[in-house]
């Protein structure tokens, strides 16, 4: 929980948050301009695709899933553990835009009653969306485990999957909220405490992934498949040996650094560790996908070397672009750190502690 | 409160249903928890009735004195799942057998595979009739809101107790407030 100074009031919340909601200032059209004309070059990329079709990209036999599904699988990752930040839940009515916010408070009062069915239908939406997460990428993971590819053929990638989901997620919430909380001025809502718990969970589980891929290699050398063996070989010593060795010393050695507490509770450093991760978790995907395939060991004829084209990063970027349009565009228009949750952790007014009354 | 309301005159069935009359009443405002807390356990020994509660939190405090019974929402969830699975195993196993893809002696409905299906239908269906349920609830408590007296702070930082009672009983239930911490009391 937070430790909220003596400023901290359920009133001080309640207007920090909905500032953000004001005029957000230079820094974010900036950020917002990036995304758009990121999602504009997408969007470009796209139409030439269409147009002139899939020979743009550089697929090559036998590397048909390439740039475009690694960035599909990299932000399914991202979208059930980032929802974090996104947690939606009842709208002050701060004036502003104030129609729209009456509408989508759908009339809320704040009765007994009103609390009583909403609680409880909480808890249960949070317990059907947990197992979720496990689930989508347990599947997502066997769209890969199911084929009889040399490092997609694992028992492993179920686990595999979901801690580098929540792993990533992670690594994107701290990498978004530390300039979210800058450019908001959210410091005392969002404290080092919140990204010390993040950056604990992020060394949780980056060490499972690393130990997947420890895992991986033993079983492909200890189990004695010759096609297994040279598919790992291929991986960390062969064109790719890059991807490769980025994804393991962004997602299994880097973290380690979080065992620090200095570290942790050190905003900047993380922010720098949380991007290392963003990248070496894009790479993991980009390894299992497109360096599994070019290594297929029964195709050895089949010479692929995978060079991604300008319309596979044009389409890469587009979809960054995508995702920080509408993020950005989100968190300024509706409370993007839930009001009644905040308050929900202060401790409550009483008569002994009042709340102090502060200066604004 | 009129805000909220429509701005057209509606005709007489239409306006005694959409725009009840107030309901009489007496509305503390309380800064603090426990004064709130105080002031509902002084009004349940008064045998006051009908209490309606405002919070900008919710509060184990406030549930703990009202002793409210366990929201209906959960079977909303419960029946919600059920259907979802059912029609998760109803949608893999009809379509299976409507267009039957017979390999070498294997069951044409294979239940394993389905099972993913069956639960990801489950929390679709429980997930949304959950949603549907709190909606349905709070609207169902709220019939009365529309009439009874509320004040926007208490979506900020203040406690709220509403009692509904005749001008026979104002006096008693406004010193009874004052009594117990409230900031202000006004009268419905």
């Amino acid at each position: 929980m937070a430790q909220p100074s003596g400023r901290v009031t359920y009133d001080f919340v309640t207007r920090t948050i909905a500032r953000t909601l004001g005029n957000p200032g230079k820094g974010y059209f900036l950020l917002l301009g990036a995304a758009v004309t990121l999602l504009a070059i997408g969007i470009i990329c796209l139409l030439y695709l269409l147009r002139y079709g899939l020979g743009l990209a550089g697929y090559s036999h036998p590397v048909y899933w390439a740039v475009f599904i690694t960035c599909f699988v990299f932000w399914v990752g991202i979208a059930h553990s980032g929802t974090l930040i996104s947690a939606i839940l009842f709208l002050f009515r701060s004036g502003w835009r104030k129609k729209l916010y009456q509408l989508t408070a759908l009339g809320w009062r704040g009765t007994n009653e009103e609390w009583r069915h909403f609680t409880r239908g909480y808890l249960y939406l949070a317990a059907l969306a947990t197992p979720l997460v496990l689930s989508v990428h347990s599947v997502v993971s066997w769209d890969f485990a199911m084929a009889i590819v040399p490092g997609w053929h694992a028992t492993i990638f179920a686990p595999y999957f979901v801690a580098g989901a929540i792993y990533s997620g992670c690594a994107m919430v701290i990498s978004l909220l530390v300039p979210i909380r800058k450019l908001f001025h959210l410091e005392e809502l969002i404290t080092a405490h919140h990204f010390e718990n993040l950056a604990k969970l992020c060394l949780l589980t980056g060490s499972i992934v690393g130990y997947a891929y420890l895992c991986e290699y033993f079983v492909a050398w200890f189990g004695g498949n010759a096609h297994e063996r040279a598919a790992f070989w291929y991986r960390a010593f062969g064109p790719f040996w890059w991807a490769t060795w980025t994804m393991i010393i962004c997602n299994a050695f880097l973290p380690q650094l979080l065992w620090f507490k200095k570290i942790r509770t050190n905003i900047t450093g993380l922010f720098v560790i949380s991007i290392f991760v963003n990248v070496g978790m894009w790479f993991e995907r980009f390894v299992i996908i497109v360096v599994s395939l070019a290594g297929e060991p029964f195709e050895r004829w089949s010479n692929a070397t995978y060079n991604p084209t300008w319309a596979d990063w044009g389409i890469m970027a587009g979809s960054f672009g995508w995702f920080f349009m509408w993020f950005l565009l989100f968190v300024k228009n509706f409370p993007a750190v839930s009001i009644t949750e905040v308050k929900e952790v202060l401790p409550p007014p009483t008569k002994g502690r009042p709340a102090e009354a502060h200066a604004r | 409160m009129s805000e909220h309301r429509l701005p057209l005159r509606l005709p007489g069935p239409l306006h005694d249903l959409f725009r009840p009359p107030a309901t009489p009443g007496v509305l503390g405002v309380f800064a603090h928890l426990d004064a709130t807390v105080d002031a509902i356990k002084r009004l349940q020994a008064g045998t006051y009735q009908g209490l309606t509660v405002y919070s900008p939190v919710p509060r184990h405090e406030l549930e703990d004195v009202l002793a409210q019974p366990v929201s209906p929402v959960r079977m909303w969830t419960l029946i919600g799942g059920i259907a979802g699975c059912a029609f998760g195993a109803w949608l893999t196993l009809y379509m299976s057998y409507d267009w039957p893809i017979v390999v070498g002696g294997k069951p044409i409905g294979s239940i394993p595979p389905y099972v993913v299906i069956m639960f990801e239908m489950t929390v679709l269906f429980g997930a949304l009739s959950t949603i549907i349920g709190i909606l349905f609830n709070a609207a169902h408590a709220a019939r009365r809101l529309g009439t009874i007296a509320w004040d926007p702070r208490f979506t900020n930082d203040k406690f709220g107790v509403f009692v509904p009672c005749g001008a026979d009983k104002a006096g008693a239930v406004e010193k009874l407030l004052l009594g117990a911490g409230a900031e202000e009391v006004r009268r419905a």
